[in-house]
Formats: structure tokens, sequence, C-alpha cells
């Protein structure tokens, strides 16, 4: 059951995106969100919803995966509308009923703040997690914190311990449902009972899982120092990945979002919030 | 020439564990490898096997006694680190668990690892990583994500990590215990190619006694002592001495040594066909 978790929620492809340098498209990410949040009026948000329709076409990345991704996002919308759409005041008064007043600056502050979240969410998972492999996600990260190295952070330990981390994510999940099918064939009940109960019930399966992880890591850090691995100090790399052309041009795009989303904020200003 | 030798060779684990007595794992070991041999340790588990392979590429520094690897004394105090690590590279190991060996998650990624912390030349890795992964017939997984491999692909890909840091020996310590016959069976031609066309050393420990009848040598390690040293065929003609300490014998040498109270076989038959032949013949001649 625990298979189904597809944790880093890579969609293999072959689109710019999933071509781009990893390092690019982390600091393209960042330029996106900074982009969705100075939308302030109604032709802002219309303009990063197109961008962000255009991208998930643009990365290939199914319509059912973004759909899917969406739910869990379902009570934080709806708690966000109800609450702009009853506790924003304006000066248009549509109805009122009782002490409830809603206006009609509070309905539009609570569709924009929907798109807002919306973009904002799906939008950098298409850009970054949908799109990036974990490991080029890690060589990303570690190209663009090497200047912390000369205040003296390990960045290379750091990424490291990250990718191992990433690359040991299967072999847990594999080894969890292996443990709890072998606790529920001694009759362990992981279903009944109130949350406390429940949340009890999980000890016998963390106590293993937290024992067997321990002697992956011994061995594996074993295994690392027969291959004469001694961290960062002369080591090299196979590929080393160098943006090209293409991978400026798309950063370039991305960097244009933000004076547009600021044009059209001033030029466009109808709605804002 | 030999290419290891051993002296008086002892380890314990720390002493401050319980009790304070310290229980030696390998207890005075004196032994020779020769350059290019196929050598098979057998020992049933916590004779100290796994720990001896760990000495001989300084994962583990032995407590006493002497270590010459490759003509050069490295038991010494005032060896350098990066002496150690020139013997790791030299002496390769693959270990049991398949899953606790590869560093990361894509195969060709994982292969070019240790050739990486050698600080090896990025287009010469990428050729190290190709011919690796086709001596072990791996080429085409080159892309593939390692969790999606079956056992035995994931320990080629071990053994091509290995090979990357071109090895002068490489140590097996259980690689085939975890695997399907299947498995086993690729591991074993893949040492077998390795040993005989690249000659390179290798020291291979198991419980699998088919699989030891294949080495040039045995060395049986009980207690932390050497028990039997020899060809398969000295080692396995001692049957009672075998059994005595928990191990077991090829079928076929199991056969002979239940039927020789009955007919008159010669011991120590290691070979399946040899033994059918032994058989045949008997039955032929009429002397049974």
């Amino acid at each position: 059951m625990l298979k189904d978790i597809t944790m880093g929620q890579f969609f293999p492809g072959e689109s710019l995106l999933h071509k781009m340098n990893p390092s690019l498209k982390i600091i393209a990410t960042v330029l996106y969100i900074v982009a969705v949040f100075l939308c302030k009026s109604a032709a802002a948000f219309a303009f990063i919803f197109t961008i962000t329709v255009l991208i998930i076409i643009v990365s290939g990345v199914p319509a059912k995966v973004i759909l899917r991704s969406v739910r869990p996002l379902i009570f934080i919308l709806v708690f966000t509308t109800v609450y702009n759409v009853f506790f924003t005041k304006g000066d248009t008064l549509l109805f009122s009923l009782g002490f409830v007043r809603v206006y009609r600056e509070g309905v539009f502050n609570a569709v924009l703040i929907a798109v807002r979240i919306l973009c904002l969410l799906v939008g950098s998972s298409v850009v970054l997690t949908y799109t990036t492999s974990p490991i080029m996600l890690t060589d990303g990260l570690e190209t663009l914190l090497k200047p912390l190295t000369w205040i003296g952070v390990d960045v290379h330990t750091f990424a490291m311990m990250m990718s191992i981390a990433l690359r040991f994510i299967p072999t847990l999940i594999e080894e969890t449902d292996k443990i709890i099918s072998a606790q529920k064939a001694r009759g362990a009940d992981f279903e009944s009972g109130n949350l406390i109960r429940r949340a009890r019930a999980l000890i016998p399966i963390l106590v293993p899982l937290f024992a067997s992880s321990i002697r992956h890591a011994v061995d594996l850090a074993t295994a690392m120092e027969c291959r004469c691995y001694r961290g960062g100090r002369g080591r090299t790399k196979m590929t080393t990945l160098r943006p090209d052309a293409a991978d400026w041009i798309v950063l370039l795009f991305f960097a244009l979002l933000i004076p547009a989303a600021i044009l059209l904020n001033v030029y466009v200003p109808f709605f804002s919030i | 020439m030999a290419y290891f030798e051993l002296e008086n060779i002892s380890f314990s684990y720390d002493e401050s564990a319980e009790g304070g007595e310290t229980k030696k794992v390998i207890d005075g070991v004196s032994l020779e490898i020769e350059k290019g041999s196929f050598v098979c340790v057998l020992g049933h588990n916590g004779s100290g096997k796994s720990t001896l392979a760990k000495i001989l590429n300084l994962v583990l520094t032995p407590t006493s006694g002497r270590l010459v690897i490759g003509g050069k004394e490295v038991s010494g105090p005032e060896i350098s680190e990066d002496e150690i690590f020139d013997i790791r590279r030299r002496i390769g190991m693959v270990f049991q668990n398949p899953d606790n060996q590869l560093v990361t998650t894509i195969v060709e990624e994982d292969v070019a690892f240790g050739p990486e912390n050698l600080g090896v030349d990025p287009e010469e890795i990428r050729q190290r990583v190709d011919s690796a992964l086709q001596t072990v017939g791996m080429s085409e997984y080159a892309k593939h994500s390692t969790h999606q491999l079956s056992g035995g692909q994931k320990q080629r890909v071990a053994i091509a990590g290995v090979l990357a840091m071109q090895p002068e020996c490489i140590i097996f310590d259980e690689s085939t215990a975890m695997l399907d016959p299947i498995g086993r069976r690729d591991i074993m031609s893949t040492i077998e190619y390795l040993n005989r066309e690249r000659e390179i050393t290798v020291i291979h420990i198991t419980h699998n006694m088919d699989e030891a009848v294949r080495a040039d040598r045995i060395i049986v390690i009980n207690d932390g002592k050497i028990y039997l040293d020899g060809t398969a065929k000295e080692v396995f003609s001692s049957v009672e001495k075998l059994r005595r300490v928990g191990l077991d014998v090829p079928q076929v040498t199991d056969l002979f040594y239940d039927l020789s109270p009955y007919l008159d076989l010669p011991s120590g038959v290691i070979d399946i066909e040899e033994g059918a032949a032994v058989l045949a013949d008997r039955l032929k001649n009429g002397k049974a």
C-alpha cells in the first residue's frame, strides 16, 4: 500500500523544463514565486494564471497528476475563500444576512487569493519537483550553495546527505511494507481504536524501521569507505552541468514575469487587492 | 609472488564493551595469497571471515601482526591516509546486501562514485564507467534507476562500481548470499571471468559449497584461526573435520562419503560429472 507514494514526485520527460539546468531551474522557480506574490490586479492574476497553464502544457505533466496535486489544497482554498468573503470590508454591499455582510471587494479578494494559492503551489511544483530528478535537484542546490563554502559551510556533505536520503526512500518504504505485514501476521491491529490507540499501534513499526535504517547506514558507510569516499576534497564529477543558451532564455522568460506583473498592476488596476 | 602476506595477524574489537575480557575475532592468522588466484573463504557465522576480509583492505586495522600487500608493509603506525586510500582502491570489496552499497539512484552515477572520489578526469570516468558496465553486462541499464533492478543486477552494478576503480583484487563478502539461483549463477560467472580473463585476484567469502568448489584454494576459518587450507579436493576430503565446525560439503562429496563404508570409493570427489563417471565405471565393471 505504501508503494503508491511516489516521493519527490518526478515525472520523467523530454520537455524544455526537464532539460533545463537544475541550478537555473531553482532560480526560475524563485522568480516565478516572486511574480505570483507581486500580482495585485485582476489583469495580473489572469496573466499569471495563463502563464501557469502554459507552463503545465509545456512540461507535459499529465492533467490528472495536476488535479490530484490540487486535492490536498481544497481545505485551505475553501477556508481562505470563506474567510475573505465574509470578513473583508468594502464600499459596495452585495447583501447582508443578520450580522454577516458580504461586500463586492470580499468576493474579488476571495477569488484572487484562491488563484494565487493555486498558481503558487501547482506552478512551482510543475517547474521544479515534477520535472527534476531528485539527484539533479541536489546537484543544482550544491552548485547554488557553493559560495557558502567560503564562510565554512560544508556544502558537499550537505548535498551528499540529501541525495543519500532520497536514495533510501524507496528502500525504506519497501521495508516499512514488510514490517507492517510481519506485525499484522502476528496479530497487530492498526485500524481500530481512537487516535491515541492507533498512534501507539505504530510503535511496533517505527522501532524496527529505526533499527534497520541504522543498520543500512552502518553498511553504507563501510561500503563508501571501501570506495575511497573521503568527503568533497579532491573529488571530481562525471557529468558537469553547464547551462546552455536555451536554459538562459527560459530563465529570462521567468525573470520577465516580474516586470510584467508590476506593469499590469499599475496600468490595468481594476479589482486590485 | 604473494600479493597478501599475513604474519600472525590478530584483531579484537574495543575491549571496553563488556566484562573487560577481549575476545580475539582474528587470532594469529598467518597466510599468503598469490596474485591472480581465486581463493574461497569458508566458515560459519561469527567465525571471523568478514573481519579478515575487512583487514585485507584496511577498513579495519589489525591489533597486532604484520600485513604486507603487494610487497609493501601496511600494518605499521606510520602509514599515511593517502596510502590507506590507495590500498582501498587496489582492493575492492563487494558486500552482501546490494541495497546497502549503492550510493546513488542512477546506475551509471553509482558506478562513477568510486572514480569520482579518486579525482579522476570526467572524460576518463565516462570511459571507465562504460567499460565497467559492459564487463558486467549492464550497459543497457546505464540510465536506469537502481531500485528497479533485481538483486543480481544490483550486485553486478556494485561489481562495476569496484571495477571502475581499476582494482588488482576484489573481495566478495557473501555477495551471493541474498540472491536467487539465477542471480547467483550470473555473479559467479562474472567473478570467474574477472579472475581468468582480467587476472584480478579474487577472495570469495561464501556459505555455498558449490561455489567454493570453483576456487583454486579454500581457506576454512574457525574461531578466528585457520582451520583448513588447501585445494577444494584436499579440503573437502576432510568431511568429518568440516562437519565438526558446522560446515557442509558439496552434495557429491557428501554422497561419496556416505557410500564409502560399502563401496571402495575415492575421497574428495567434488565434481558431479567426475562422481557420475566413477559410479558408472563401477557399475559397468560389476564390482559393486
